[in-house]
């Protein structure tokens, strides 16, 4: 029995994309397509969740994510409030499941929730009040489900579908939540071929057991690839000398012009954001014809405002 | 049950049509069919009357459903598409079958959110009855008053040929 799963088959809770079925993610895809031309109208909201109050609890900072969930909730016409929880009440030594009560109490509809250890979103599912929905907006190293999701609606966009891609994900796999999501994502979509480029040091020692290719070398890695999904270089989690030097990061995975040539022509590329520029990828990549990082951002608004209309609504 | 064919309703749209959209057609005209039985009645009646030149879109009112708390979102949503300026116009709103009036109250309400249009005017093709909401219909294939029937449905198989489906009562 999936948790996010209602007994009927509908999403409940969004909490990782691991288990999630195709046909859940090509709704989600397919209704994101609709909330798109929303943006078109003069008002740029609608009617469907009035009257809910969405909390953004963010126990970890990330200005982008907190904006476009806000966004979303905002433009579906719920009332949003953010909460930076790492700077208030665990400071002051509040538990979790404390912290959340107590927002139920002021009679949350929806939490979206960001937290540095993995497994917070779910343990806040398990315990919340049952008209209460629960969206993951990044645990720890393990899941960036909403992230996850609008890199397939680029996919879909622009490249029309999944089931001929060859697709490399390159970077810091190891500490990457959005890796994780992604690569579930490619493979339930049905995409034949996921490649990770990585160095050993970053890349998790189980990784080949999830359905992917292993590459060690970029102009291996990305030969003939339709997409290149580009992972930030997370300093902040790095903990002990797992790289020599950003600038020798650079020279060997960061990616250059020259590197991208190994890609088809019409390869994209993507980046969650926020950018190391000159570390995991150069301006010229990041600024070029082939970026559709912009275009990420877009769509992750389409995308949130499906995933919170689709768990909102039919209580 | 018998059910006149699409083709005999959207003849009768046609006579009540063209007197007001013909060759004289108002400059602000614009047609707007609802996803998905109203587009192909659009498409038919744009044929029939010659109104290629006349902006039209389409719209899917399930983000503006009064049902959604209850029943959640329809699984099948479509992206609602205005390509021309809905502030002055004068809007031809096309539908399939006009039961409640829920859903173009839905229609209406989004139309609103693209602009102030001068007007807006409804065309059906089957009329069933059954109000919920003080709405009226300005042009009707036919008026159907049939109790022992739960739904009508418009469906249109692979060469484009529209048919009436009836589901009767339980």
């Amino acid at each position: 029995m999936n948790e996010q799963l209602t007994e009927d088959g509908r999403l409940k809770h969004l909490l990782t994309l691991d288990g999630l079925p195709a046909r859940i993610l090509t709704q989600i895809l397919d209704t994101a397509e609709s909330f798109l031309t929303v943006g078109d109208k003069e008002v740029k909201k609608v009617p469907l969740l009035r009257g809910k109050a969405i909390f953004n609890v963010f126990f970890e900072n990330s200005t982008r994510t907190r904006t476009t969930f806000e966004i979303a909730a905002k433009r579906l016409s719920a009332d949003v409030v953010n909460l930076n929880i790492g700077t208030s009440s665990q400071s002051k030594g509040e538990t979790l499941l404390d912290t959340v009560a107590n927002l139920s109490a002021m009679q949350a509809d929806m939490f979206v929730v960001r937290h540095s250890a993995a497994g917070a979103a779910h343990l806040i599912a398990r315990h919340v009040a049952p008209h209460i929905r629960v969206v993951n907006a990044g645990d720890g190293r393990a899941a960036h489900p909403t992230q996850g999701l609008l890199d397939m609606f680029t996919l879909r966009r622009f490249k029309g579908g999944f089931h001929t891609l060859r697709v490399a994900v390159v970077g810091d796999v190891l500490h990457s939540r959005v890796a994780r999501s992604q690569i579930h994502a490619l493979t339930t979509l049905g995409c034949p071929e996921v490649r990770v480029v990585a160095p050993k040091t970053l890349l998790p020692r189980d990784v080949e057991s999830m359905g992917v290719h292993v590459f060690h070398k970029m102009e291996e890695g990305l030969r003939d690839v339709d997409a290149v999904l580009m992972l930030r270089l997370q300093n902040e989690r790095m903990q002990g000398a797992r790289l020599p030097s950003a600038g020798e990061y650079y020279k060997r995975w960061g990616l250059t012009p020259e590197k991208l040539k190994f890609a088809k022509p019409d390869a994209i590329v993507l980046h969650p954001g926020p950018m190391n520029r000159g570390v995991e990828i150069d301006s010229a990549v990041a600024d070029g014809v082939q970026a559709v990082i912009l275009p990420q951002v877009t769509f992750g608004i389409a995308v949130r405002m499906a995933v919170m209309s689709m768990l909102a609504g039919g209580q | 049950m018998n059910l006149p064919t699409p083709e005999q309703l959207i003849d009768r749209l046609v006579e009540q049509l063209a007197p007001v959209l013909g060759p004289e057609s108002p400059p602000n005209l614009a047609l707007v069919g609802m996803h998905t039985g109203g587009v192909w009645v659009m498409e038919a009646l744009v044929q029939r009357l010659g109104l290629q030149a006349v902006p039209s879109g389409v719209i899917d009112t399930s983000f503006y459903r009064d049902d959604y708390a209850q029943r959640g979102l329809h699984g099948d949503v479509k992206p609602s598409r205005i390509p021309f300026e809905v502030e002055g116009r004068d809007i031809l709103l096309i539908d399939d079958v006009l039961n409640t009036g829920r859903s173009v109250r839905a229609a209406i309400n989004l139309l609103f959110d693209y602009g102030r249009p001068a007007s807006i005017r409804l065309a059906v093709l089957v009329d069933r009855g059954g109000r919920e909401l003080p709405l009226c219909v300005d042009f009707t294939g036919i008026r159907l008053d049939q109790p022992q029937v739960s739904r009508i449905d418009l469906l249109r198989d692979e060469t484009g040929r529209l048919t009436l489906e009836a589901t009767e009562k339980p």
